[in-house]
């Protein structure tokens, strides 16, 4: 079979859900109410103040279509361009929204209760578990519409379960690739830790061709059991013309903390949603970001510091640095819920601008609604600092190599507060290979 | 006995009071074409501000309210039930000695006292919709200053008048913007002439006496090139039974090197929607200073904003707003920056009490090619009670290198071991909560000028009381 026959027959996503996989009833059910529901929300437009200084008009999603599988040398390809990081605890490669591999976690966890599988069989195997999660959080940050077609054709994803009292030491890796132009993608990532489990996930997404059009519209859904500790690292990387959505909520109950960091390298347009409910007393949210944008790049990263317990603490960096076009835009708010009392929570975005046409568009933003709370937050915009490029000059680095150094100075601020010295190393090679390009 | 220390003595009881109404002129209830034709015709307007008026009616009906990000207790506002224009149909007064009794009475307990007059270099106030009383003090005139209502400005300075009215606040430029254009009576027009400092503040007082009035007055002030102006006004309304609307519109236009001071005290009713349209023009080197101190109201929006259009222009708000129950202040600021070396700053104070919200919504922007600008924004709330609200909405947009914006705001509340200090040392819990809330906003009203700092004091004072213990 010829791939152009293929995608010659791919059907449009505006065509609606297929019913071709083979899923529960109730899921199709779901999906289809889904659609309705994506078919009754209104497009964003820039006057929703939840898409306010986006640029809505990217969002046209009528030339995409629904992925179908890869061929064999596609597969092996792929396969072999999946390199993340050296050592993992668990793996799953997704292409064009199928999974194509997996590398099971050790059968030590397995025995202690460990789910790591394929959304279609979590499905099906661990159907009340996986009801019970899956989507729980309303998409609250503008994306309602987008959520409801994620929901309406996701045909694949992770599932993972980590029981009361487990660690695991390695990091479970992600892939998601894209193949061909104008595929869609629907990456999903339910995440369930029981009390005081421990786990540290990182999703890679990619483009096989580097500037093949796609569209990815992703949700995570990461619950953080009582003490539970969760890392989640997302490294986007899509083709230039790519336009990505990914919504990630995050539930942190008592005692737990959750720490995720983002780092946006590709797309064309890519919009990243991420809620955090602190819904326990002693829990902790750090929420983490790195964006390089350049060309005609718009990053667009709408944030939820949501305090609903009270004895709860949050803290988001959010650092940018943008290069020729590119566009910025942070719209964060911390939201202290009545009786949600000694909370302390910091939200900080620092725009770097390296050129003359780029644009940073900072909106931090604090809703309190209780009185006995420690809540700051600041932005900034500037460039590099005219006395350090003197200084690295005058130890003989040349320009373009001194202004590198005092970019990926700035932004390492951020990786390091991971404090995860393998993933921090990737995500540095990642931000390196974006320079040198 | 009592003794004056202030200018301008204006508090909550003292305010609470009004006079039978005594108007010549009413527009009647409801807002439609013959309402402005009716004001129009009252106050003889030339065609071209019929025509504006019509087209400011227009755009008001075609906007919608801005609900989809500002408070949906908009909605809760009738404009068929709003009178649009009252009068006692006499003309500005010119001394002290030809305003009606009763409406002196008025002012006396605002606390203008007529020796304040020897100290203030004009008064102008309104009641309702017309200014009863204005006073320059020959000097000023001497220096050329105009200090007249705005229908007065119109009549006899039209050339002025007409070439920067509604140029920095265009009719379509918000919902209120437009009513104000269709209805607008009263305000002030100021002109300084070239290189003319004037010493004294102007001053005006704005004040609603009747039931489900509308204000719309319509404030225009050009500092021609050097000179510098400061302006004070104070804002009133009695309670009344049904909520009353405040819509003004100022401009300010600072010419080369001109700088305008706009200060603002207001203590409304807690049923007055003060909605609130105030922009400022600085041209090269000039300077638009507002200072904005929100007590009262249901719902105020404000957002005093400066375009700084010329090379080195600068712009600065200071604000102070305090909501008490029931009270919405949603203010904040806008900084256009639109030329090279521009700098502006914000500093914005908040305290909220009891179950009252405290906003701020803010703007900066700084457009492409701009080299040398800078902004500096500090927000600080303060949270008196446990079901106290404030919010922090700014929006910055900076394009290109070169510029320097940097962002911050606090929320905290009262610490209690300030409290537990101060009352070891004999203070009552109350005494020292109030202290403490002088002392949040003490470094921004030392900025103030002084009878307008030790007045603001008070007014704190007042408002804190019964909100602890």
């Amino acid at each position: 079979m010829s791939v152009v026959t293929y995608q010659q027959q791919a059907a449009p996503i505006l065509s609606g859900p297929t019913e071709l996989r083979e899923f529960p009833d109730w899921f199709h059910d779901q999906q289809r109410e889904a659609w309705q529901q994506f078919e009754e929300l209104p497009t964003p437009t820039r006057k929703d103040q939840a898409w306010r200084f986006a640029n809505v008009a990217l969002l046209n999603l009528a030339p995409f279509k629904i992925s179908a599988p890869l061929s064999e040398d596609d597969r092996k390809n792929v396969l072999k361009y999946s390199r993340g990081l050296d050592q993992y605890a668990g793996r799953m490669i997704f292409a064009n929204a199928q999974l194509i591999q997996r590398d099971v976690v050790s059968e030590d966890l397995k025995r202690r209760g460990v789910i790591f599988q394929p959304l279609e069989r979590a499905i099906v195997e661990h159907a009340d578990l996986f009801r019970k999660y899956f989507m729980s959080t309303e998409a609250t940050l503008g994306s309602a519409k987008f959520a409801a077609l994620h929901k309406a054709l996701v045909s694949s994803g992770t599932f993972l379960f980590v029981p009361r009292g487990v660690e695991i030491e390695q990091p479970i890796e992600i892939f998601h690739w894209l193949r061909h132009d104008n595929m869609s993608i629907f990456p999903h990532l339910l995440l369930v830790t029981d009390e005081l489990a421990k786990v540290t996930i990182i999703e890679h997404f990619r483009s096989c061709n580097r500037t093949a059009p796609g569209f990815a519209c992703g949700v995570n859904d990461l619950i953080a059991g009582p003490g539970a500790k969760v890392t989640y690292v997302c490294a986007q990387e899509w083709a230039s013309n790519v336009i990505a959505l990914q919504m990630n909520s995050t539930t942190v109950d008592h005692d737990a903390s959750a720490m995720s960091l983002n780092l946006h390298l590709g797309s064309r347009y890519s919009r990243f949603e991420s809620l955090s409910r602190l819904i326990g007393e002693g829990g902790r949210s750090d929420l983490l970001a790195v964006a390089v944008a350049k060309h005609q790049q718009e990053f667009d990263a709408r944030t939820l510091q949501d305090h609903i317990s009270p004895h709860t603490a949050s803290d988001l960096l959010y650092k940018n640095a943008l290069d020729d076009r590119a566009r910025t835009i942070f719209g964060g708010l911390i939201r202290v819920e009545p009786h949600a009392h000694f909370t302390d929570a910091y939200q900080k975005v620092r725009n770097l601008l390296l050129s003359d046409d780029a644009e940073a568009n900072s909106m931090p933003g604090l809703e309190i609604l209780a009185d006995n709370v420690r809540c700051t937050h600041g932005a900034t915009s500037g460039q590099i600092e005219e006395d350090q490029l003197f200084y690295l000059r005058s130890r003989g680095i040349p320009t373009k190599v001194a202004q590198r150094l005092l970019v990926t100075g700035f932004l390492d601020e951020v990786i390091q507060r991971l404090n995860h010295p393998a993933i921090g190393d990737h995500l540095h090679r990642l931000i390196e290979e974006k320079f040198a390009a | 006995m009592k003794t004056e220390t202030s200018a301008v003595n204006i508090d909550r009881s003292k305010g609470d009071f009004f006079y039978p109404e005594a108007h010549v002129r009413d527009a009647g209830i409801g807002l439609s074409e013959k309402t402005v034709h009716y004001i129009a015709d009252v106050k003889e307007d030339p065609d071209w501000v019929r025509e504006y008026r019509l087209r400011g009616l227009k755009t008001f009906l075609e906007k919608p309210l801005p609900t989809h990000w500002a408070s949906k207790d908009l909605e809760a506002i009738d404009f068929n039930k709003i009178r649009y224009y009252l009068s006692p149909g006499t003309e500005p007064k010119r001394s002290w000695e030809e305003v009606p009794d009763d409406i002196k009475r008025t002012f006396e307990r605002l606390g203008i006292p007529e020796q304040e007059r020897k100290f203030l270099a004009g008064v102008e106030a309104q009641f309702d919709s017309e200014a009863v009383y204005s006073n320059i003090k020959k000097a000023v005139g001497e220096q050329g200053v105009i200090f007249v209502g705005s229908r007065e400005g119109l009549k006899n300075y039209p050339e002025i008048f007409r070439k920067w009215f509604g140029k920095v606040i265009p009719i379509a430029d918000n919902k209120f913007s437009a009513l104000n254009s269709a209805v607008f009576s009263g305000g002030s027009f100021i002109y300084v002439p070239p290189g003319v400092k004037v010493k004294h503040p102007l001053q005006a007082y704005f004040r609603i006496n009747a039931e489900n009035f509308g204000q719309f007055e319509r404030t225009l002030i050009i500092a021609d090139e050097g000179s510098e102006v400061t302006y004070m006004e104070g804002c009133t309304a009695p309670k009344f039974n049904t909520p009353t609307l405040h819509s003004a519109v100022v401009e300010l236009i600072a010419l080369k090197g001109a700088k305008i001071q706009y200060i603002t005290v207001q203590n409304w009713a807690s049923n007055v929607f003060n909605l609130v349209t105030k922009r400022g023009l600085a041209q090269e080197n000039a300077e638009v200073k507002w200072i904005d101190c929100n007590i009262g109201s249901r719902l105020t929006m404000k957002y005093p904003s400066v375009i700084m259009k010329g090379r080195k222009a600068r712009g600065e708000v200071l604000s102070i707003a305090l909501a008490n129950d029931g009270q919405h202040q949603d203010t904040g600021a806008k900084m256009i920056h639109a030329a090279d070396e521009t700098t502006s700053n914000i500093v914005s104070k908040s305290i909220s009490i009891g179950k009252g919200r405290a906003t701020y919504r803010g703007l900066v922007h700084v457009p492409k090619h701009l080299k040398h600008c800078k902004n500096n924004t500090e927000c600080d709330a303060l949270l008196i009670n446990a079901t106290s609200r404030t919010d922090t909405y700014p929006a910055i947009t900076v394009r290109g290198t070169g510029n320097a914006v940097q962002h911050e705001a606090s929320v905290s509340q009262v610490s209690a071991e300030q409290i537990f200090y101060m009352q070891q040392r004999g203070l009552t819990e109350a005494q020292a909560m109030s202290l403490s809330v002088n002392g949040f906003v003490n470094d921004l009203v030392r900025q103030f000028p002084m009878e307008y700092s030790v007045e603001l004091k008070r007014l704190i004072e007042l408002e804190m009381e019964g909100s602890v213990g």
